[in-house]
């Protein structure tokens, strides 16, 4: 009934290649954007901005980073967290060492060292693919981290290898607050979404996907296979670079090189599985599900009180995190970004579906 | 199906805030909050969940047999870590607001767990209690006002085999030409005394070389292999989780006598040497509290909590090393508590105030007496500026049933650590521009 696209006429190309080409859905995201800015920074208690909303973002960066790589160029990767770790230690030396380098300045830095690493590690993709290459990857995830815990020079010869974020202050006003701090990245994140998505409509990411279908015909219709893996590894590890710039600099404030375990990379990979392989959408959707669905158990399991053991509510949460993965797997393969776009189909239709 | 799943998945979407805000205002009047956070899932659960049945038997006799702490009753909510810093961000954010006053303190049990809260702290104006573990450099209170690794902190600990190592040769000039091998976890944890061990073996004139375990270190043949190679006359044991009843197996195959490992306190507790058999027997490691049910304080748990059929835990796990650390993590916890109301009266008391408590804690043998854990804590006494409280280590002898002690009460080497603790809490200072307080008052 209100999401129907009749009598929108496009005549302009531009507007026919435009991201959201119905007004409804640009309507949409308008009022999201909104709600994103300024009613959650007025509304959400520090809490909620704190450690809840500002992982969801940094977790949709890096959960987009992979989706470059394993959605869209269709190269399996396990060193997510590795290219987190690089951009994170990278943004850390640059700052301690260059103390003059504006913080948002050494958040690129971060991204390019981590896309260089990518890239390093991205030279095997050439000659093996599928689950070699997910091997391959894993060599970057414990080579990564297994330097950063020993070499020294990386976490500036602290005794205990961890490092802390310096202060971040930008034109004299300094990131302290949990408010500034979820808008920071907030932005961070919403640039860089946009930036993928324009990415991944453009000829570039009509390559990656030509190389994801079927590499032997992308190469026969005159896509540079060397190339396109190779910014496909790029790209993403930038996403991911910055992501754990972000992750150590806005969420933690501090960093080990274990935080970026071969789990981390997991969870990430399985972000992009649940939110839906070769979506932007789906990054965020997968972020959001697996950062607020333990978070949300463990809340709700308080209900039960004094009823159940903390063991039991500590067991719970796997049973019942785990029971959902499945469920949402089983109903839709795709992912939630499939799902939501079932939704809209519905709704186009609706309240009159015949 | 799809239909049905999709609003079951709003639903969920809707009642989320709901929940979380009935959540907020849990807090009752005249009640001080103590937050838990425990791991009781994940790979060192065995050692998470005595300890945090230790700490809340603890909180629950106090409140049984005092009514609380100066008639103020306790408050608690657990909250899962899984040890993992990010879990712990979030349920110290989480907890840190509960109660009538917010939290008192917050206990991590954890190394990687301290880091990631410790610049959150100075804005929460919330303290945090790291009894016996966490950055060691914090023991210096004019750079870190809000951390206290209390008791000994890993340096001290470290000084401490050093000087047992020591007693048992006759004498620290005994040391010169020792070898000791170092075996760690490959982890910051890990990693810690390194710097201590080189400074002291400069000193002493011994020799020491590092043998790092891969996490979790359920294979450890080669680094076994390695050690055998350079026939050291002690082994430092520096692990966490399995990786310690592995060492102690390998260390009795290539025959190294369980005698000469001796082990930090995380390698020091009941589900480290069972496993491991008799490669156990003899093997020595470091403590800070005593271990059993043999003190007035422990009878009182039981009385209290497990006879009143209002335990946490079994009673199994009574006495064993890691319930005991619980419990004694939980002890300094109300006495500093106690000790901020000794100032600010009766009440709830707010992060701030527990602080101040905690800094002016002086506990001495006469304080413990009263309290009935006479050799279950050491004394204590914690400064402005000695954030450590200087405790002592006591060595313990596994005999294939229990603990027994090695050694008396052994004095760690204050003035070596103290120095190299001002040297690395400065590093911090000048990397966070922050300016220490001054504590000349």
């Amino acid at each position: 009934m209100f999401y129907r696209e009749t009598g929108q006429y496009k005549t302009t190309y531009a507007a026919d290649r435009a991201i959201f080409p119905i007004r409804q859905d640009r309507v949409a995201m308008a009022i999201l954007l909104m709600i994103a800015f300024v009613a959650i920074p007025l509304v959400a208690n520090e809490y909620w901005l704190r450690s809840v909303l500002t992982p969801v973002l940094v977790f949709s960066l890096a959960a987009i980073g992979l989706n470059i790589l394993t959605g869209y160029t269709g190269q399996l990767s396990l060193g997510t967290a590795a290219f987190m770790a690089v951009g994170a230690f990278a943004a850390y030396n640059l700052e301690v060492r260059v103390p003059e380098v504006p913080f948002l300045v050494s958040f690129v830095v971060a991204g390019l060292a981590a896309a260089g690493v990518g890239i390093l590690f991205g030279l095997p993709s050439l000659r093996i693919k599928g689950f070699y290459l997910a091997v391959a990857t894993l060599a970057a995830q414990f080579f990564i981290e297994w330097l950063f815990t020993h070499v020294p020079w990386f976490t500036n010869y602290s005794t205990s290898g961890v490092i802390t974020a310096p202060p971040m202050t930008l034109l004299g006003f300094s990131f302290e607050s949990a408010e500034s701090r979820y808008l920071l990245t907030l932005c961070i994140v919403v640039v860089m979404a946009v930036m993928a998505k324009n990415m991944v409509r453009s000829e570039l990411g009509r390559a990656w996907m030509a190389v994801r279908d079927m590499d032997i015909a992308a190469e026969a219709i005159g896509i540079n296979l060397m190339k396109t893996k190779l910014t496909a590894f790029a790209v993403s590890s930038f996403y991911c670079g910055v992501a754990g710039a972000l992750w150590a600099y806005v969420y933690l404030g501090t960093v080990e090189p274990q935080a970026f375990d071969v789990l981390r990379s997991f969870e990430i990979l399985f972000m992009v599985i649940i939110g839906g392989l070769g979506s932007i959408l789906g990054s965020f959707l997968g972020a959001g599900f697996i950062v607020l669905l333990p978070i949300f158990i463990a809340n709700a399991s308080g209900v039960f009180g004094d009823a159940l053991s903390a063991e039991t509510i500590a067991h719970l949460e796997f049973v019942i995190f785990g029971g959902l993965i499945i469920v949402f797997l089983v109903v839709e393969p795709l992912g939630l970004a499939r799902l939501w776009q079932i939704v809209k189909e519905k709704l186009r239709l609706w309240p009159f579906p015949y | 199906m799809q239909k049905h799943f999709i609003a079951a998945l709003a639903a969920l979407v809707l009642a989320l805030p709901g929940l979380a805000g009935a959540q907020e205002q849990s807090g009752d009047g005249g009640e001080q909050f103590v937050p838990v956070t425990s791991y009781r899932t994940g790979p060192y659960a065995v050692s998470g969940i005595p300890f945090m049945d230790g700490f809340i038997d603890y909180l629950k006799m106090v409140n049984a047999r005092d009514g609380g702490i100066e008639g103020v009753r306790i408050t608690w909510e657990e909250c899962e870590t899984a040890y993992k810093p990010d879990r712990f961000v979030e349920c110290y954010e989480r907890l840190k607001n509960r109660g009538e006053r917010g939290a008192s303190v917050f206990n991590p049990l954890g190394t990687p767990l301290t880091y990631a809260v410790i610049d959150r702290l100075p804005a929460d104006k919330m303290p945090l209690i790291t009894l016996g573990y966490g950055r060691t450099d914090a023991s210096d209170g004019r750079v870190f006002p809000y951390v206290f690794p209390l008791l000994v902190n890993y340096w001290s600990q470290s000084t401490a085999k050093i000087r047992y190592i020591a007693g048992l040769e006759g004498g620290h000039e005994h040391l010169k030409g020792l070898k000791i091998a170092n075996v760690h976890h490959d982890s910051a944890y890990g990693k810690e005394t390194g710097p201590v061990l080189a400074r002291q073996a400069e000193e002493y004139g011994f020799e020491v070389d590092h043998f790092p375990v891969v996490h979790p270190g359920i294979d450890q043949k080669a680094v076994w292999l390695n050690v055998r190679r350079y026939r050291p006359d002690y082994v430092i044991l520096r692990g966490w989780g399995v990786m310690n009843q592995t060492a102690l197996k390998e260390a009795a195959r290539i025959g190294l006598p369980a005698e000469k490992i001796i082990g930090v306190w995380w390698s020091c507790a009941e589900q480290d040497t069972v496993p491991a058999g008799d490669a156990a027997i003899g093997y020595t490691c470091s403590t800070f509290h005593g271990n059993g049910t043999d003190f007035p304080l422990i009878q009182d748990i039981l009385l209290h909590v497990h006879e009143a059929g209002n335990a946490t835990g079994p009673v199994e796990y009574v006495g064993t090393a890691s319930y005991n650390r619980g419990v004694i993590n939980a002890f300094v916890t109300v006495e500093a508590i106690r000790t901020g109301m000794g100032r600010y009266g009766a009440r709830a008391l707010s992060g701030e105030e527990v602080r101040w408590g905690i800094e002016n804690l002086d506990l001495d043998e006469a304080d413990i007496a009263a309290a009935g854990a006479t050799d279950l804590v050491p004394p204590l006494r914690v400064t402005c500026s000695d954030h450590e409280g200087g405790g002592k280590v006591l060595f313990v002898r596994w005999t294939g049933e229990t603990f027994e002690p090695a050694s008396d009460w052994l004095e760690p080497d204050r003035d070596l650590v103290r120095g190299m603790v001002e040297e690395s809490a400065a590093q911090y200072a000048a990397e966070k521009s922050i300016t220490p307080r001054s504590c000349d008052s």
